[in-house]
């Protein structure tokens, strides 16, 4: 190669890069004594550690019982529903005990009532969340309250979180599914294609002081609370009965516990 | 340098394709767009921050917010005024500037920037509530 | 060395023409999967990973294969593989960049894909497999052009290289490892929950990616004056053909760990793929065909008779490719997903576009491929005259 061209090429090279000095040092010198605005919680915020959920499943008997409670929570989240089932998306469902319980326990005989009763399956909102570990962008968080959340701006649609959770309670958006909404809440955003989605255990309701939208539908057939505050319902429910929780031998620590 | 006519060629047209923008519109300016402001935005005066502001970094803003609010689980803006906001773009921003056609899309149209807030955010939440 | 790429016969014009056309369909069919979403392929709710995931698996091990012929050469000093190496790295330049592709054309939000480097995120697999992969293609470019380069200049190459040349080996092990570390670390998916992941993938890497590589250089004898060398595609013979076996020895060991302590959640996937469960079971007849394929490929390459004669090489390197690609690229990732973790059975099946759009990766991989070894070629054939 020419020599000239080669030191042509260094120059434009160097000159492109100091360029760049400019905006960095005017971004790093921005000014710090302005008048800063202050960001914070509403005053009715709850709080707790780790928000846990107990669902009494002996005062579910039937599809009738869970019915309204689904409906609610899809109603408020703009969950869509789609005729095709492969982009099925579902926040909250209720399915078989052996559907809810497999691998952890597989009984050849089962008491009838349990057999057939519906039990209401969510995201766990696990103390030790794989989807968290999965995420390469943090999309998927722990936030300070226990809650596994999306920020929905940030994914990039890759699915890893999906093959991570161990509970199938993850949903993505194989299109845009504002078209297949029926009612829109129109307080609630929907969602774009390509984005991974799940239950909250609506985080945007407990920041109003609003505890979640299928415990206020289930009228109290449904505990939720902070899971080391002694004093809280949660707490006690658990206490007081004997409750399991979807594949624990996994170690994921599930916030959701089930009276059976 | 034997190829010299077909490299000169070669810029011409690239040059050509590339300016296209600006020769095609050559001698042409289109006007400005001009924002309406609802009256109950009018009424306000100030937006969140200064006029100035707003119109130069209301991105800036947004983002802070949208950071704040998924992440961090904090939905209070107050501003230096010690103004509290709920800090939500369809709930706070579009109370007041309602007509996202006359006000958003106005200026987002003319400088061909195409936000996707909207392919999520209900556009007038008021609308039919 | 770029002028080889676009000097050449009707026949070199013709293929890549050809080629262009498979992109050319490819892209156009992304353009429609963009705008409507990953919904234009099979994947659902349950089986959220497909054909792309799983052929980028498949092509992250044909990447590392190329190892196979570096590693000998510089760290045994083999001289015969002195012949081959370059197409070996330039392979897995291809291989990697047909990876990168995959992975793209998988997201359901691509524009956002810098994310991944914006937030870097330690803790997520998914992170360090987009480190190791680039910096694998690094390598591998760089390496690849400078000792092609000095070969061409009749010098040797610059020192510097060497250490490149030394971190390229465990990076090669690395690229397919992290991949492997993306299915088997995660809890209550039995199928890929076990610590043979990474070297049964391994192992199926250095018998597929060594068998395309013969393939290749069978081809470039009938094409090109240039000769890689019927002692080298021996020698790569017998890697397949170990490589295939311990392929299979590991596969072997899973079915006997699942099948003896007979845990459900282990056997229940093996048996999806190879009996079918609940009334479901589209893979089994795909399943036992690369289970014969590779059992093919063990007899062929292992007997030398049959090695070492053309025919029936030819055939065996054909075998051993197309049963690692199913066992890998179909059953290894649904067969993750099915049943799902909930017990269910939804089976997932490709669809016509994403196949389409799966084609149009491979056209750009052999894209690739064909201007590199075109260069590769042109430099050895220059030298030799």
């Amino acid at each position: 190669m020419d020599i000239r061209r080669r030191r042509i090429l260094q120059l434009l090279g160097l000159s492109a890069a100091a360029l760049t000095v400019k905006p960095v040092y005017d971004a790093l010198a921005a000014d710090p004594g302005a008048a800063r605005p202050k960001l914070g919680p509403g005053r009715e915020q709850l709080r707790a550690k780790q928000w846990v959920m107990v669902i009494d499943t002996r005062r579910f008997a039937s599809e009738a019982d869970v019915e309204p409670l689904i409906e609610a929570c899809h109603r408020i989240h703009n969950v869509p529903r789609f005729e095709l089932k492969r982009w099925e998306i579902k926040w909250i469902w209720a399915t078989e005990y052996k559907h809810a319980f497999s691998g952890t326990s597989s009984d050849r005989f089962l008491a009838a009532a349990v057999e057939k009763r519906p039990f209401l399956v969510l995201c766990n909102q696990c103390e030790n969340p794989p989807c968290v570990r999965a995420c390469p962008t943090q999309a998927t968080f722990k936030r300070e309250d226990g809650i596994v959340m999306m920020d929905f701006h940030r994914c990039i649609g890759c699915r890893f979180c999906m093959a991570a959770c161990p509970f199938g309670a993850r949903s993505f958006n194989y299109t845009d599914p504002r078209p297949y909404l029926k009612h829109t809440n129109k307080l609630f955003p929907t969602r774009m294609k390509g984005v991974v989605e799940k239950c909250s255990f609506c985080a945007e309701r407990l920041a109003e002081g609003k505890r979640p939208a299928c415990v206020e539908a289930a009228g109290g057939k449904i505990a939720f609370g902070d899971l080391y505050d002694p004093s809280s319902e949660a707490h006690q429910w658990i206490r007081k009965n004997y409750t399991l929780r979807r594949k624990v031998n996994l170690g994921t620590e599930p916030a959701v516990y089930y009276i059976v | 340098m034997k190829d010299k006519r077909w490299i000169v060629t070669g810029l011409v047209v690239f040059l050509l394709i590339v300016l296209f923008p600006f020769w095609y519109n050559r001698g042409r300016a289109v006007p400005p767009p001009e924002v309406k402001l609802t009256e109950k935005a009018k009424a306000e005066k100030e937006c969140v921050l200064s006029r100035d502001y707003m119109k130069a970094e209301h991105m800036q803003i947004l983002d802070l917010w949208r950071e704040t609010v998924v992440r961090e689980g904090n939905r209070i803006y107050t501003n230096p005024k010690g103004r509290e906001f709920v800090m939500s773009l369809s709930n706070t921003c579009l109370d007041c500037h309602a007509n996202k056609a006359e006000f958003c899309d106005k200026c987002h149209n003319y400088a061909s920037v195409r936000p996707y807030c909207w392919d999520c955010h209900i556009e007038n939440p008021k609308e039919a509530r | 060395m770029l002028e080889f790429a676009v000097k050449g016969s009707k026949r070199y014009f013709g293929w890549m023409i050809f080629l262009l056309g498979l992109i050319g369909v490819g892209f156009l069919v992304y353009l429609r999967q963009l705008d409507v979403g990953l919904g234009i392929t099979g994947m659902n709710r349950d089986v959220s990973w497909g054909f792309y995931i799983a052929n980028f698996t498949f092509l992250v091990g044909v990447a590392a294969g190329g190892v196979m012929v570096v590693l000998p050469y510089y760290l045994h000093d083999y001289k015969a593989y002195g012949k081959v190496t370059i197409l070996g790295e330039f392979l897995a330049i291809a291989s990697v960049v047909m990876c990168i592709t995959f992975i793209l054309v998988d997201l359901g939000q691509p524009m956002r894909v810098l994310n991944v480097l914006l937030y870097p995120t330690p803790h997520s697999v998914l992170f360090w497999d987009t480190i190791v992969l680039n910096g694998y293609l690094l390598l591998n470019l760089i390496i690849g052009w400078n000792v092609l380069e000095a070969e061409r200049n009749g010098v040797h190459y610059q020192s510097w290289l060497k250490p490149l040349i030394y971190l390229s080996i465990p990076w090669a092990i690395s690229i397919h490892t992290v991949t492997a570390y993306l299915y088997c670390g995660l809890p209550g998916r039995g199928f890929w929950l076990t610590a043979i992941l990474a070297p049964r993938f391994l192992s199926s890497a250095f018998a597929s990616g060594p068998a395309l590589l013969i393939l290749l250089c069978l081809i470039i004898r009938r094409v090109s004056h240039f000769d890689p060398g019927w002692k080298q595609i021996q020698s790569l013979a017998v890697t397949v053909a170990y490589a295939i076996c311990v392929n299979v020895f590991f596969f072997l060991c899973e079915v006997f760990v699942a099948f003896y302590s007979q845990i459900p959640e282990h056997m229940d996937h093996i048996k999806y793929l190879f009996v079918g469960l609940h009334g479901h079971g589209a893979y089994v007849p795909w399943m036992w065909t690369a289970m014969a394929l590779m059992a093919l490929g063990i007899i062929l390459l292992v007997n030398p008779v049959t090695r070492k004669n053309e025919g029936t090489l030819i055939v065996g390197c054909l075998a051993v490719f197309f049963g690692c690609w199913i066992d890998k690229g179909l059953g290894m990732i649904s067969g993750g997903f099915v049943p799902n973790p909930l017990h269910e059975v939804n089976e997932y099946i490709p669809t016509l576009l994403e196949g389409l759009i799966t084609i149009g990766v491979y056209g750009l991989g052999f894209f690739v491929l064909t201007v590199l070894y075109k260069i590769a070629i042109g430099v050895k054939e220059e030298v030799r005259a």
